[in-house]
């Protein structure tokens, strides 16, 4: 055993090690992402990224039946993806023990929405472990790898946000030995999902969750830590870190296992408290379960269900106590919103479109900032891969300039995952929508992990690479082009050709990511402003590069500034340029 | 309950502070400490404002630092260590970079960057400090070692032996920059 300090994502790795885990399968998310980067670390685990959440869910689905412990992580709205698979895996249980991860966004962080996936345990009856912090990431894990296998069941491990990316101190196990070999065993009543065998399987899933809330009433995951005997609390997750913050006195009911619900334990020990709070983030799914026990409890009528929890907005709710700051700001304060990185090849794309005055129906990715101005040229944004759909039913119910002017938006990545299909249907239902597919080679906005258009795996080995072009050609679209997305005119005008097109048109523009490693050739010097040439007529600052300054005191009406330790040369301001100001830097 | 100790670090993605985050983590972690620590990844990382909560102590619950209790405000930017000013405790201090970096709305002249924030920060907080970190790394040999002279700054603050955050700069700093970085290191104790 030693000690390290270990994020929730590197513990659940590190437990997943532990439990022997053989496979370990995902798409990329905020917050849920390193667990496969960290997993990676470990030579006795298989780990890849999929395509999707629904594939990445159906190769562990794969390898659990072939017996091996198999690890699948995801974000929350990755399970919208993963649903369906998901559903039936509850029926079929498992072989080897499969825990399906999905980390959940409160307040938002890096999501599209704020949805709580407890719901998902309930609905498709798959029992849910939620750890608090690293050390309970860790043997949460390898508790749940056991369940799965112990009950037949797939299991989740649920986190947040502040569990997933929060440093914690952590003792290390030793890996588990004597799990059988992976090996095929024919099981058609339990593997095979058609009603007949399906509708006994469904008898069995819910005598398992009964006795599951049974066994979970003694586990020492579920604990009660005495203290007042007036006061007590239920609370799970991060929530618990909050409550004893706010509540030091109280009584507490720390649920390890989230769902089911150990029905008798919670009855117990809510009958011995004058004052019984349910504190959990999100919505009211512990406290709606409690209630309908016949135990009132305050929670949810003071505590809100928008926004992730803190101590403060805790205290705030149950006590009424608003916080007076001892310092305050005295003068309004530019914001610093996230933006596109100096040198980012989607920066010019959207440059484009502002100027053509498309609709843009965008999607998942950093190329949602275009959004933000001065680019301001997204005008949609759903979940992944929806800007081709999107795109082909605007085009269905528009005429004339404006249905010209619909634009669909996607990266690399998000085509691959799940835009192709809206992509079939263009062309299948006729739509005359263009597409863009912004090829920077790279799931980008998590962090730059490797997918089938990279020509590389999650481990860096090099692999083969989807060809964009062929495959759009391939399910019927005619008019493919490529553009260089550094050569703003080239990009303008294909992209205005491809509107005015009276067929579905795919635009691929092709240039890597500024931040991959491999390819840090792509940089080049810095670029220089000449001041005596800058008129500060500002035409460069409409791409909002970061690395270009506004001086407003310089010379008579301002001028522009290159930030040397910024630039990495891309010279998309240079083609904006009327007066010739930009240059590369020289040495003499 | 026995005390813990919030420090609160606030700066714009890219200038380092999670490697001095990490380095500060590691240290109150080998000097015995219960430590916490978080910071939000992904879309705040773009070029944002970001901040990292450490928390240390006999035992350490919340991950994030509660309202109004940040015993130090660590800053690496100007604009961000005022922004987080009502984060701060009554009595509690301040040491910050003295670095201005433009929010997209002032480098695009829609916005000025706000004068004279150093005297407000100073004029408020009892307990504040002033470091030039990018002239301290310039002296190391580096600019990029300023969060590390930023971290020697904090250091004087924190009641751990000297041996320890050179043990953990060892571990955690790429062997090809550790020189540099251990004389950032010594000259931002210096200037506190």
């Amino acid at each position: 055993m030693s000690k390290e300090i270990l994020s929730g994502n590197e513990a659940i790795a590190r437990g997943a090690f532990e439990a022997g885990v053989k496979v370990a399968v995902a798409y990329p998310g905020t917050p849920s992402t390193e667990i496969l980067e960290n997993t990676a670390h470990y030579p006795s685990i298989d780990s890849s990224w999929a395509p999707n959440e629904k594939v990445a869910l159906e190769v562990g689905i794969g390898s659990c039946f072939g017996g091996a412990r198999s690890l699948v992580t995801m974000k929350h709205v990755g399970v919208n993806v993963a649903a369906d698979p998901l559903f039936t895996l509850s029926y079929t249980g498992v072989r080897g023990g499969l825990v399906l991860v999905v980390a959940d966004d409160p307040e938002l962080h890096s999501s599209q929405d704020e949805q709580d996936s407890r719901h998902y345990a309930r609905a498709a009856k798959v029992p849910m472990f939620e750890p608090a912090d690293s050390q309970e990431a860790l043997e949460y894990t390898r508790l749940a790898f056991e369940a799965s296998e112990q009950f037949d069941t797939p299991m989740f491990l649920r986190t947040t946000t502040r569990i997933s990316h929060s440093k914690s101190i952590v003792e290390t196990g030793e890996p588990v030995t004597g799990l059988p070999e992976p090996s095929l065993e024919r099981n058609p009543p339990k593997l095979v999902m058609l009603p007949g065998n399906a509708r006994k399987r469904h008898v069995f899933v819910e005598q398992r969750l009964k006795d599951m809330a049974e066994w979970s009433c003694s586990q020492s995951f579920n604990r009660i830590e005495e203290r007042s005997a007036e006061v007590g609390v239920i609370t799970a997750g991060v929530a618990y870190q909050y409550a004893r913050e706010v509540l030091p006195d109280a009584s507490v009911l720390k649920l390890g296992l989230v769902y089911p619900l150990p029905v008798q334990l919670v009855k117990d020990f809510a009958s011995r408290f004058k004052t019984l709070y349910v504190v959990e983030e999100l919505e009211q799914f512990l406290e709606d379960q409690i209630r309908a026990l016949g135990i009132e409890v305050i929670g949810k009528d003071r505590l809100p269900i928008c926004g992730e929890l803190t101590p403060g907005r805790v205290r705030e709710a149950l006590f009424a106590e608003k916080l007076q700051p001892a310092y305050q700001t005295t003068i309004d304060l530019p914001n610093r919103p996230p933006n596109m990185c100096p040198g980012c090849p989607h920066r010019g794309v959207f440059y484009a479109l502002n100027r053509l005055k498309a609709f843009v129906t965008g999607d998942i990715g950093c190329y949602t900032l275009g959004f933000m101005p001065p680019l301001s040229a997204m005008d949609t944004c759903v979940c992944m891969g929806a800007s081709v759909g999107n795109a082909s039913g605007l085009n269905k119910v528009l005429t004339g300039p404006d249905k010209q002017k619909v634009v669909g938006v996607i990266g690399d990545s998000t085509f691959l995952h799940t835009g192709i299909n809206g992509l079939m249907d263009m062309v299948y239902n006729g739509s005359t929508a263009t597409l863009i597919i912004l090829d920077n080679r790279i799931t980008a906005m998590t962090g730059r992990q490797e997918n089938p258009a990279s020509g590389f795996t999650l481990a860096g080995d090099p692999s083969a690479r989807v060809d964009l072009e062929q495959l759009c050609r391939s399910v019927g679209i005619r008019s493919v082009r490529k553009v260089n997305p550094w050569n703003l005119e080239e990009t303008r005008q294909v992209i205005k050709e491809e509107m005015e097109r009276e067929e579905p048109s795919v635009v691929i523009t092709e240039a890597p990511c500024i931040l991959i490693k491999r390819d840090v050739g792509q940089r080049k010097p810095p670029l220089v402003i000449d001041p005596d040439k800058c008129t500060g007529c500002k035409a460069c600052l409409k791409i909002g590069c970061p690395a270009i300054e506004w001086q407003p005191d310089a010379g008579e009406r301002g001028k522009a500034y290159v930030n040397q330790l910024l630039c990495v040369g891309c010279g998309i301001c240079d083609q904006l340029c009327k007066f010739d100001a930009y240059s590369e830097v020289t040495n003499d | 309950m026995t005390k813990v100790t919030n420090i609160l670090l606030a700066g714009v993605g890219g200038q380092g502070t999670l490697l001095a985050s990490e380095v500060l983590s590691e240290v109150l972690m080998l000097a015995g400490y219960d430590v916490k620590k978080n910071e939000i990844h992904g879309m705040s990382q773009r070029g944002g404002s970001v901040s990292s909560h450490v928390r240390f102590g006999e035992q350490v619950y919340s991950p994030i630092i509660p309202e109004g209790e940040t015993d130090i405000l660590f800053g690496f930017e100007l604009l961000e260590t005022y922004r987080n000013l009502p984060l701060l405790k009554k009595g509690g201090a301040v040491i910050t970079n003295n670095l201005k970096l433009m929010p997209p709305s002032v480098a695009t002249g829609q916005e000025r960057y706000p004068e004279g924030l150093e005297e407000l920060i100073c004029q408020q907080v009892e307990k504040s400090l002033v470091v030039d970190g990018l002239a301290l790394a310039m002296e190391a040999g580096n600019p990029r070692t300023a969060n590390i002279a930023l971290l020697g700054a904090l250091s004087t603050k924190i009641d751990v032996a000297l041996e320890l955050w050179e043990q953990a700069l060892r571990k955690m700093v790429p062997e090809k920059f550790l020189e540099e970085n251990l004389r950032a290191f010594e000259l931002g104790r210096q200037a506190a």
